[in-house]
């Protein structure tokens, strides 16, 4: 591992985590030994392809990864407080202020039976103990901070009237509501389409530097990263090759992995470029390090 | 929902009744019994008996017979029970409230013990409480309505509850004769208490009896549907909204569950209606089923005509009621 310690005491630290999904007696690895570090108001990329692990590290950091994956050992210290083993209740209470998740697809992520301004309102009153009709307004407040067009009549609409763009948005109003000190974003622009990619990804932007909180981005796509992420954590079978400023890790890769990533990413600045798939000889040698490593660790837990 | 909607499905009822109709006129003419040999005295005479045949038209071709059943249902007369003497619109009127009083306290009863056995069983998943719940509800199920009347009756009786009434719909001491046969809502409606409760003590174990099946469909479905509502993106986003797991499964999840498990219901119902013809009559309550198997002892033909499409007319009803609730409870299905 590479690059430049964060500049302040991280706001959120992942430290040497193991997660693995056991059932039927099969132990299936899919983190070994990740690590990385956010700083306060750092947005922070974690690239890598499908199954790299990278949704995984973005669920264990609040707590909801799915019921048969296990955390078999390191930590994820949220503000120096090891968050692996909270109780549920622990869990909920450092949701909304202290953590939040724009997620992956605006289509089914909010709730069909309940209005917009409902569900924006919930969360606040919930954690900022509003009543109904300062939750209300403060919603309202959000849809403009988001610029959803109309937003007094958003607020009484269902998330089947609004385009997935618009929906995306009160997602992020969602996220940003209680101010959280961190949000996860998980692959938040992959389900639009790309005229509406831009500009999510600009608001997100916007609302980060506006409210200051950290971001852990996670996608597949380098050219979304170096759009917005400070830092870049490259991560390949739930072990990070690299990691580093976003420029320096662009420019100047230095593991082969990156290097065939970027090589794999359309580029606006060189259009005639050809991509190139990353190659099956070097899949196939991190996949034997994968193993290497699980002979050389045993399992956890 | 549309009026032309509504309109429509109105429109489509008149055949489906006039099938109705048909079907049992001539199944109640194809089958062995005759109506007059259950009214007649020991000295009748065959002079008398074609006097009667005569009388009730039963003298006619079965196709001349249905023309004239026809005419008269267009003009909406039922026709004259033979075993009572009197107009069948007003008999079945009259003891229609008490059925669908007992059907409507059933459906509550079902609904909240189905409803709280779901709720049970979706919040403890894949623990030691979603297994008792789906034992509980295979257990009911196996039972059918007319066993849990006489099990309810059993009990009753070798356990020596006085306090709960196995006969009848109304204590005789209570002096309370309602104007319109709907006894429950008429005496808290008058504010006589007294009768309200009479009336519901001897409505809770007919109604008992017929709901348990319905609660564990009830808990079943929606236990399921709620489950797999459980597994969508928007309660992954309630979690992280930092709800409670009771909050997560009653607002966000239920709501979304309630769909499949209201048609289902609705299905269900209409095999409680049918199932008060027995249960009604084991606690002798007087409802329409009661009469109905009074009227087919009796061969009492227009009688039986007339309580059938009752029936038909009461699962139209509830059918129609079901399609209407999924617009209300589906913002989706609002702008059809």
């Amino acid at each position: 591992m590479t690059g430049a310690p964060p500049r302040d005491r991280p706001i959120l630290s992942v430290r040497d985590l193991h997660l693995a999904i056991a059932g039927r007696g099969r132990h299936t690895p899919i983190l070994r030994g990740a690590s990385l570090d956010i700083a306060p108001s750092e947005v922070h990329g974690l690239v890598g392809e499908s199954g790299a692990g990278k949704t995984m590290i973005g669920k264990a950091v609040l707590g909801i990864q799915p019921s048969p994956a296990r955390i078999s050992g390191g930590s994820v210290l949220f503000e120096g407080r090891d968050v692996t083993h909270l109780s549920e209740r622990e869990r909920r209470a450092l949701m909304g202020r202290g953590m939040g998740l724009i997620p992956q697809d605006p289509m089914t992520s909010l709730n069909p039976a309940h209005r917009i301004g409902a569900q924006i309102a919930d969360v606040l009153r919930l954690h900022l103990g509003m009543d109904r009709p300062a939750a209300g307004a403060r919603a309202l407040e959000l849809l403009n901070e988001v610029h959803v067009r109309a937003p007094e009549r958003v607020l009484r609409q269902y998330p089947h009237e609004i385009s997935g763009g618009m929906r995306q948005r009160v997602l992020i109003a969602i996220a940003f509501a209680c101010r959280p000190r961190l949000i996860v974003a998980d692959e938040p622009t992959t389900a639009l389409d790309v005229t509406v990619q831009r500009q999510v990804l600009a608001l997100i932007k916007r609302m980060q530097a506006q409210e200051g909180a950290s971001i852990l981005f996670v996608t597949h796509d380098l050219g979304v990263v170096a759009k917005i992420c400070d830092r870049v954590t490259v991560l390949h079978g739930g072990r990070v090759l690299e990691t580093g400023e976003t420029r320096r890790i662009v420019e100047a890769p230095e593991h082969d992995y990156t290097r065939a990533l970027i090589a794999a990413t359309p580029r606006h600045d060189r259009p005639g470029d050809l991509l190139r798939p990353v190659p099956e000889a070097l899949t196939a040698r991190l996949n034997a390090e994968a193993l290497a490593y699980d002979a050389a660790h045993g399992s956890h837990g | 929902m549309s009026w032309t909607f509504l309109f429509r499905r109105l429109l489509l009822a008149v055949p489906t009744l006039f099938g109705v109709a048909v079907v049992v006129f001539v199944l109640l003419r194809v089958v062995p019994g005759d109506p007059i040999a259950m009214l007649i005295g020991p000295g009748a005479t065959d002079a008398d008996i074609a006097e009667l045949r005569r009388l009730y038209g039963l003298d006619e071709s079965i196709a001349v017979q249905f023309l004239y059943y026809l005419r008269d249902l267009a003009a909406g007369d039922f026709g004259t029970s033979i075993s009572m003497r009197q107009d069948v619109m007003e008999l079945v009127l009259g003891r229609l409230p008490v059925t669908i009083e007992l059907c409507l306290v059933a459906m509550a009863m079902a609904i909240a013990l189905g409803g709280t056995m779901a709720l049970a069983g979706a919040y403890w998943r894949g623990r030691a409480g979603e297994a008792t719940v789906d034992g509980a509800a295979g257990f009911i199920l196996a039972i059918p309505d007319f066993l849990w009347a006489l099990l309810f009756i059993l009990f009753v009786v070798v356990f020596a509850l006085d306090g709960l009434p196995i006969s009848g719909r109304i204590g005789h001491d209570v002096g309370f004769r309602g104007a319109t046969g709907f006894l429950l809502i008429e005496s808290l409606a008058r504010l006589r208490f007294d009768a309200f409760g009479s009336v519901l003590l001897h409505t809770v174990l007919p109604a008992a009896a017929l709901a348990l099946p319905l609660a564990a469909i009830v808990a079943r479905v929606l236990k399921t549907s709620i489950n797999e509502a459980m597994t969508q993106d928007y309660i992954l986003m309630a979690r992280v909204k930092g709800f409670s797991r009771a909050r997560i499964v009653c607002r966000e999840a239920l709501r979304n569950a309630l769909v499949p498990t209201v048609t289902l219901t609705g299905v269900q119902f209409t095999f409680l209606v049918g199932g008060t013809v027995l249960v009604e009559k084991i606690f002798s309550y007087p409802g329409i089923g009661n009469m109905a198997i009074d009227a087919v002892i009796n061969r009492d033909l227009p009688l039986i005509q007339g309580l059938v499409l009752t029936f038909a007319v009461l699962f139209i009803a509830i059918n129609l009621l079901v399609d209407m609730s999924y617009a209300l409870l589906n913002p989706r299905m609002r702008h059809g």
